[in-house]
């Protein structure tokens, strides 16, 4: 059992394994580095063998857990000793024992570097493999000619020539500039020709890092994919060597296609036929074996192919095939193909029309839910969360609770967070969603963060008919025994505000509601307890005429509390004890909570920090991102109640008024309505709204923020009155109502941003949002619109049409007439670019929804920068250019005046992002900066454009600017361009809400914990 | 980048092979094996060989007493590193002849020097089993 010569290793791992206990271990592991460090203190004496010995047992005390922070020099030195034995050692042990930013490896870089020069292939291989471990950005800059060289080299053997490339990619990474130079993609072209595996996995792999970066450089290297995967997949020319179960390397099959699904599309009709048939051949040929690793490795392949073809936006039928295959996959025993097949069902979710072909298994993926396997219920809880839709979300969300019950710790906070989400997006009516969460709290208490329970009294105080049933929700579970404390919190906080709803129910006069809230106050903790006082101070408003004994009651308390050691309960108490004697004056002060200013929801937020800590999730990441704005879309909708004129007086409400009106109007709610239950997505009745129609009519391009002006609208109908409104909603005709729906966000600053930057939402208002992805190549772009139905119920007569400007050759495909609720189209708009112009193509979108007409124009973001590529030109080239195009028109300079204010480093990064490539360095003045790129049009070549822009450092308002390029009209145009970007750049977005109003108590401390202004602060 | 790292452990929990490809200080070594090995060792024979950690997706596999763990990222294929694994184990094998935990433990160098053929900067270099045992072959004739 001894190692070749090593017997003192042999002995040393022999006694660690006959420790019979940790610190025995430990005994014998620091008597050996005692031992160690004297041997290498007097170096001199130590033979290559010795010092060969005792860095293995360095390595060995490292990997068991121990540190060794003495001995890295001796690890170092043996890369430059002469012979083989001990040269392999160094290597090894100091990529484990040392990290990039170690100073000793820098002592190394030239042994390492006359190794990789050197003659040796065995040397070459042993540095190249250290270099790619760990080499840092010091290895980069000095090495990756050498390396590149050697990978290039038809002199070299295979066995460098593999590591070489995987050397070059940490290079890569460390420093990408290695290879960016002229040519670079033409050589990775040629490596994917290899011939031996070997070379051709590595370089597989650096391709795939660098079309991860950029896939631009490398469309040359497409085909060569596609015909390597040919070559395996029909087993040609590949040895058995490489052959793994009968299957040809199933990772360089893997390593292929995933390079491939770096390439947005692939536009070669030929290239395309080729890969479907191997892809096609993948998805049918692959049959269930009885051997584990033949079966393991062909499914690995399938596994991609199928990413493949999801990436590839295949024909619909293989699409089918492949919901089929993980359909089957699902469903089958094996815990990994199952596994498996969950996983990329939820890949598979960002198709679009196979969703419901996927929620045909639902039931399956609840089997899963309830697995053994927490892998599998993980997976399973993702994909149901990210198939969840309207139509299905009740049956999800029960399921979801269900399983809350057994579920273990690990996963309940995730799945109450998830299924609190759900309820939140797509229940189907409110009372669902009250219920909901108010099962969750009681189900998971401990796993139902604050911001879940701020929500709940976000909606229910911002949707009236909510009210009395959240309120009787909350009387009926404080019944139950030993209730969690979040529940406390969130019931004493509804009964305070809507309590008096209830009043004649029985068990619900304010004595009873304040008797059972007052039960718990012994069982809470302090941070509960000023919200039950604030629960007693309004249950104290809300009695009127007041009760004088439930009076001495709460008056007691409060005098109790006056001398509470808690600053916060304290204040309460004092100041609800001095309030509550100031008769009237309470009313108004203690009044009911004004609605919450419409916002995202944080849970959404939160849910999307938590995936960034689990596995992949991106699908449904993109999808929650598209979604986002559905999250509070519920509140948007009016459920349908009772008579138009109670939903008139629902609507004209204002909390701030007079409370005298609220309580009658509220006793209306509770009478007309009774219980408050299902809600039917009715379009929302014409209000007052339409008073201010033609004033806000022609808001087409520019709308104010909407809350503020949906506030205002409230208020105009809240003085005509409700009795009127029957009599309008009969008389207002129908056409005259158009636009008075309110965009949500600011339309310019969404298109000013979308100008930048190539996918975000271009407009969106309570029904439908619009957003685009963009893909520019050259003079040619592709964009797709998203057009979301927020609703419950169809957005019809959907109209678009595009007004494209004389340089723009646009086509839009067909859009839908309607859109069907919570649903998503695309619609794909192919522009060519035809010459330099700042004229914007606009898009006339129009849509009915109920007795609603919106009709907006919306400038699309195809604008000239779009169809610039940034380049980077050297001192060499940039000059003569420069010289040669000598004045007007070809180059026009400028005084700009009303310059944004900027440093220096910011107009960088906007001209970056102008795709105007920096070119640093060029200009001997600091204050300069020098930019270039290239312009695509159909009818002119690629032209190359110049920019330089001469700041003043005392005066960053002005500035002079000079633009050259080879055609005068695109001179002027781009000229005029970066002048509007710099004169007029919006500020950075704003977020839609307007000030929160209820923000401001948060700054006395009697707010600090009070659930109205945490909620306001919170969100 | 594919392989973060490549573990082995037995199944009392020790380890016998440890090789990271992105630097870890010693303590998060430390805590990460103890987290891993306590999650996938606890693992019935029925469950899936794949378990989610921090972020990494571990793949694991067991050969008699000795666990190969591998941590990858989101961008890997689960089943090709499975069998990545497996193709692990059957070059040692073909070098050890039935290898077994007491080969790896003390010829860790050996271990090392395969691993160093088949996986470099978290990338699969070679999956030939005689180009990866061919550099050690020619050590050991020369010694």
């Amino acid at each position: 059992m001894a190692m070749s010569g090593m017997r003192g290793l042999s002995v040393f791992i022999s006694d660690i394994r006959n420790c019979q206990n940790k610190e025995l271990e430990r005994l014998r592991v620091d008597k050996e580095l005692g031992n160690i460090r004297t041997r290498f203190k007097n170096e001199k004496g130590l033979t290559p063998y010795e010092k060969k010995k005792y860095v293995w047992k360095m390595l060995y005390i490292y990997m068991l857990g121990y540190d060794v922070d003495f001995g890295h020099m001796e690890a170092v030195s043996l890369i430059s000793a002469p012979k083989y034995p001990e040269k392999q050692v160094g290597y090894i042990v100091t990529s484990c024992l040392l990290n990039e930013n170690h100073d000793f490896l820098r002592l190394a870089i030239n042994a390492v570097r006359n190794d990789i020069i050197g003659r040796n292939e065995t040397f070459q291989c042993l540095a190249l493999t250290l270099v790619g471990n760990i080499g840092g950005r010091e290895f980069a800059e000095s090495l990756a000619p050498d390396v590149q060289k050697l990978l290039t080299s038809s002199s070299c053997r295979p066995l460098v020539r593999k590591k070489a490339a995987l050397c070059l990619l940490r290079l890569f990474r460390k420093n990408p500039d290695v290879v960016n130079v002229d040519g670079w993609s033409d050589r990775m072209a040629q490596l994917l020709d290899e011939r031996d595996l070997g070379v051709l996995t590595s370089s597989m792999s650096l391709l795939v890092a660098l079309v991860s970066n950029n896939h631009d450089s490398y469309w040359s290297c497409l085909p060569k994919c596609v015909k390597t995967l040919e070559r395996l997949a029909r087993n040609q020319d590949v040895p058995q060597e490489y052959t793994y179960y009968g299957i040809p390397s199933p990772w360089l099959q893997v390593k292929t296609m995933r390079a491939l699904q770096y390439f947005p599309t692939i536009e070669d009709p030929n290239t395309r036929r080729s890969l479907f048939e191997v892809l096609q051949r993948i998805l049918m040929g692959t049959d269930v074996v009885k051997n584990v690793n033949k079966n393991n490795a062909s499914h690995a392949v399938l596994f991609e192919a199928l990413a493949l073809v999801m990436h590839l936006d295949a024909e619909k039928e293989m699409m089918s095939q492949c919901v089929a295959l993980l359909g089957k996959f699902i469903a089958v025993r094996e815990p990994n193909i199952r596994y498996l097949g969950l996983e990329n069902m939820t890949r598979m979710l960002m198709v679009t029309d196979v969703q419901d072909i996927i929620k045909r298994h639902q039931a399956q993926i609840i089997t899963s839910l309830k697995d053994p396997d927490i892998s599998i219920r993980r997976r399973a809880l993702d994909l149901l969360y990210g198939m969840c839709d309207v139509s299905n979300a009740k049956d999800i969300v029960e399921e979801l609770l269900q399983y809350l019950s057994t579920a273990d710790f690990a996963m309940r906070e995730e799945l109450s967070l998830k299924a609190a989400i759900l309820a939140e997006k797509f229940a189907p009516d409110l009372s669902w969603y009250v219920d909901v969460i108010l099962q969750l709290i009681d189900k998971a208490g401990d796993f139902v963060s604050d911001d879940i329970w701020f929500r709940v009294v976000q909606f229910v105080t911002n949707n009236e008919d909510l009210q009395p049933y959240a309120a009787v929700k909350a009387r009926e579970y404080l019944d139950k025994p030993a209730i969690h404390e979040t529940m406390v919190k969130v019931s004493a906080y509804l009964l305070g505000e809507y309590s008096h709803l209830l009043a004649r129910r029985p068990g619900c006069s304010p004595k009873e509601i304040f008797s059972i809230i007052h039960e718990k106050l012994p069982t809470v903790s302090t941070s509960t307890v000023p919200i039950l006082l604030s629960t007693y101070a309004k249950i104290l408003m809300h009695t009127q005429p007041p009760e004088p004994e439930l009076q001495n009651q709460i008056w007691a308390i409060f005098s109790k509390y006056e001398s509470c050691i808690d600053v916060e309960i304290q204040q309460r108490a004092v100041e609800y004890f001095a309030l509550s004697r100031k008769g009237a004056a309470l009313m108004d002060i203690l009044a009911e909570m004004p609605k919450f200013p419409e916002r995202q929801s944080a849970l959404i937020k939160k849910a999307e920090d938590t995936e960034a800590d689990t596995a992949e999730q991106s699908a449904i990441k993109l999808r929650a991102q598209q979604q986002t704005s559905n999250a509070l879309v519920v509140t948007d909708q009016r459920p349908a109640n009772g008579t138009p004129a109670v939903n008139q007086l629902s609507l004209v409400k204002i909390p701030s008024m007079s409370n005298v009106d609220h309580d009658l109007g509220d006793q209306g709610v509770t009478q007309t309505n009774g219980t408050l239950t299902v809600v039917d997505p009715q379009p929302p009745t014409p209000s007052g709204g339409d008073l201010l129609g033609d004033l806000l009519g022609p808001l087409a391009i520019e709308g104010p923020p909407a809350v503020s002006v949906l506030s205002e609208r409230n208020l105009v109908s809240g003085v005509e009155g409700a009795s009127y409104a029957d009599e309008r909603l009969a008389i207002a005709p129908v056409e005259e109502q158009a636009n008075t729906v309110q965009p949500i966000g600011n339309i310019e600053e969404r298109f000013h941003a979308l100008c930048l930057k190539d996918s975000g939402v271009l407009y969106e208002d309570p029904y439908i949002q619009i957003g685009i992805k963009a893909e520019w190549r050259a003079h040619q772009g592709r964009l797709v619109l998203f057009l979301g139905n927020k609703n419950t119920a169809p957005l019809v007569s959907v109209q678009a049409l595009i007004l494209p400007p004389s340089h723009l050759k646009m086509e839009l495909s067909l859009v839908p007439e309607t859109i069907p609720p919570r649903a998503q189209v695309q619609c794909p708009l192919e522009v060519v670019n035809l010459g330099p112009s700042r004229d914007v193509a606009v898009l006339d979108f129009s849509y009915k929804f109920g007795t609603y007409v919106v009709n907006v124009k919306l400038r699309l973001p195809a604008v000239l920068n779009k169809f610039l590529q940034p380049i980077s030109v050297s001192a060499d080239e940039f000059f003569p250019q420069w010289r040669s195009l000598s004045g007007p028109p070809l180059k026009l300079q400028e005084v700009v005046r009303g310059v944004r204010p900027m440093s220096l480093m910011e107009m960088a990064n906007l001209f970056n992002s102008l795709r105007l490539m920096v070119c640093q360095g060029l200009d001997p003045n600091p204050n300069n900066l020098v930019a270039s790129t290239t312009f695509f049009s159909d009818n002119t070549r690629a032209m190359l454009c110049l920019l330089r822009i001469e700041t003043d450092p005392a005066d960053r308002t002005q500035l002079r600017m000079t633009v050259a390029s080879g055609d005068p009209m695109l001179t002027f145009e781009l000229k005029e361009f970066i002048k509007e970007q710099l004169i007029s750049i919006p500020t950075a977005p704003q977020a839609p809400a307007p000030v929160p109003t209820q923000a401001q108590p948060t700054k006395s401390p009697t707010a600090s914990s009070d659930p109205g202004a945490m909620l306001a602060g919170l969100l | 980048m594919g392989i973060r790292f490549v573990l082995m452990v037995n199944k009392q929990g020790q380890t016998r092979l440890a090789q990271y490809y992105e630097y870890l200080t010693l303590e998060e070594r430390r805590a990460l094996e103890g987290e891993i090995v306590r999650k996938c060792l606890a693992r019935t024979e029925q469950q899936c060989s794949f378990v989610e950690h921090r972020n990494y997706k571990i793949v694991y596999r067991r050969y008699a007493s000795l666990f190969f763990l591998v941590g990858v990222d989101n961008d890997e294929n689960e089943l090709a590193i499975l069998e990545f694994i497996h193709l692990l184990v059957e070059t040692m094998d073909r070098h050890f002849g039935n290898v077994c935990e007491l080969d790896i433990m003390f010829h860790l160098e050996k271990a090392h020097f395969m691993l160093e053929e088949m996986v470099m900067n978290g990338c699969i270099v070679e999956t030939s089993k005689s180009n990866i045992l061919a550099p050690i072959q020619l050590m050991d004739k020369a010694s």
